[in-house]
């Protein structure tokens, strides 16, 4: 794992995958669409409005596995001083604001025919909404200082700190009475929803995977670009002009 | 097919939810693809002034 | 431990001297809670059904509003630095200088909530447990603001950024500490909102100290 680590291979192994990634986000959405729009019945109670589940509840896994994975990162940076890992926990964060924010849009879209209301202030959305709002703080702590390594660092503690909140969301359904229902699908007696609309969900769920890890790499490509820039310029700051230069080397 | 737009009456939910969904990964693909196309290029450009010697 | 009883000493001898933080804070508090008849209008039936939330969403803001100077001085001028270098535990420290920052600020919130509580109207059966659930919360209140205050050291717009940050993680010792006082004005029984902000506070204990001071240690490396 610690091979990773270095940026040089780091970035040929995601130029390598970039191409799979796409290819499974395309298929893998398409058909999700397809058979989540088309091909899959209408719930009994919840008539049309569950074909919302389809990108609702991907949303809202992929926001807590971003987080996880924008922690994991982190912590491998604080402990390991991996640069790697710091600018993919700095990639994922804003793709994880993104499937936060669509959860709780797609929620609310949801909630407001199946339970009359937009919002409830209940664990679940309570807890959902900190977790867009650590996004949120990460995003303005990592660049809210003039020195790019101290804005790192900080976010990175930041990071660590609200990992907290990630079991909450995953149990509060379990732990408070609530409108939102349990989960249904991640279930140690498997899952307790009907293939037709399993199909659609996981799907959707893989498609959701692969798009993260698309546009993961060209974050992460943008980043290390950045980088580089940085460090070019700091070099074109630092040294004599051009023209002393073209006279050492002639 | 009309029948199908309509989604039995819940239209006004389940194609804001599936829209909004497909604006917001489409911006952000669009965006990260954007800023990666102009930072490499800047990155290119860069180095071609530095006299090309960390190509 | 000598070292953190001295640290401790220091703080509230300074926050004496000095004298005006606490006042501040407490006018702060008092002046917020006081909009709020003038804003909803000054009918008791509705201010007794809100005032438990107005007095701890106000508490919360208090707490904020002086949380940016916890390490901030000690940052500007170099003695932090001191402190992490110091043979004692700096989680020791940090936790030696949140219980100044709490004697200083949380304490006088708590004295003068009855006074707060009458004015909004508050049925007197829950004052007692108003006054429990603010001793149970706002030590959770300044050990979370101490992580936030350490992480936002030296930054751009510190202040702001500090409650965008910390904010959302007050939010379960506020859902907590309001459930309390409620249950006690609806005569229900207040034990278990109250036990759950114990937990809030151990747990806090147990992990605060040691996020601030690993923050402090990245900001002064």
């Amino acid at each position: 794992m610690h091979s990773f680590a270095n940026p040089t291979r780091f970035l040929r192994l995601t130029r390598a995958l970039q191409p799979w990634a796409a290819g499974v986000a395309l298929v893998c959405l398409a058909a999700g669409l397809y058979f989540s729009l088309f091909a899959s019945p209408a719930d009994y109670q919840q008539s049309e409005t569950v074909r919302i589940m389809y990108v609702h509840v991907p949303a809202a896994w992929m926001a807590m596995f971003c987080y996880v994975a924008m922690a994991a990162g982190s912590a491998s940076f604080l402990i390991w001083r991996h640069r790697v890992a710091d600018l993919v926990a700095k990639a994922t964060a804003p793709i994880g604001a993104s499937f936060t924010f669509l959860a709780l849009v797609t929620g609310s879209l949801w909630g407001k025919p199946m339970w009359g209301t937009w919002w409830v202030w209940d664990a679940r959305l309570t807890s959902v909404l900190i977790l867009f709002f650590l996004y949120l703080g990460y995003m303005a702590l990592y660049n809210a200082f003039d020195d790019q390594a101290r804005g790192a660092r900080a976010a990175s503690v930041l990071a660590l700190v609200g990992v907290v909140n990630v079991p909450i969301i995953k149990f509060s359904v379990d732990w408070w009475n609530t409108l939102h229902q349990p989960a249904s699908v991640v279930r140690l007696d498997g899952p307790s929803i009907h293939p037709s609309m399993l199909t659609p969900l996981l799907l959707m769920a893989v498609g959701y995977t692969a798009f993260y890890a698309w546009v993961l790499f060209l974050r992460v490509r943008t980043e290390f670009a950045a980088e580089k820039i940085r460090a070019l310029r700091f070099r074109q700051a630092a040294v004599p002009p051009a023209r002393e230069l073209k006279s050492q080397e002639g | 097919m009309a029948e199908f737009f309509a989604m039995n009456g819940y239209a006004g939910f389940v194609w804001p939810a599936f829209g909004l969904s497909a604006v917001i990964l489409i911006g952000l693909f669009v965006s990260s693809l954007r800023a990666m196309r102009r930072t490499e290029a800047e990155l290119a450009a860069l180095k071609g002034t530095d006299g090309g010697e960390n190509a | 431990m000598n070292s953190a009883t001295a640290l401790l000493r220091r703080e509230l001898r300074l926050a004496f001297r000095q004298g005006g933080d606490s006042l501040l804070v407490v006018m702060f508090f008092v002046l917020v809670v006081v909009l709020f008849p003038l804003g909803v209008g000054p009918e008791p039936g509705i201010l007794a059904r809100i005032g438990g939330g107005v007095i701890w969403v106000a508490a919360l803001l208090a707490a904020m509003l002086s949380m940016d100077r916890l390490f901030q001085t000690d940052y500007d001028d170099g003695s932090l630095e001191l402190l992490v270098l110091a043979p004692a535990p700096l989680e020791v420290l940090v936790l030696a200088k949140v219980a100044a920052h709490w004697l200083t600020t949380g304490l006088p919130l708590i004295i003068v909530s009855p006074l707060l509580a009458l004015l909004l109207n508050l049925s007197p059966s829950g004052y007692g447990v108003l006054a429990a659930a603010l001793a149970l919360g706002t030590p959770s209140l300044s050990l979370i603001g101490a992580i936030g205050a350490a992480l936002t050291l030296g930054a751009r717009r510190g202040g702001v950024l500090l409650s965008l940050l910390v904010l959302p993680l007050f939010i379960p010792a506020l859902i907590f500490g309001v459930s309390a006082v409620d249950a006690a004005l609806l005569d229900l029984n207040s034990r278990p909102p109250l036990l759950i902000l114990g937990a809030l506070l151990l747990l806090a204990l147990a992990l605060c100290p040691w996020a601030a001071a690993a923050a402090i240690r990245q900001a002064t490396e």
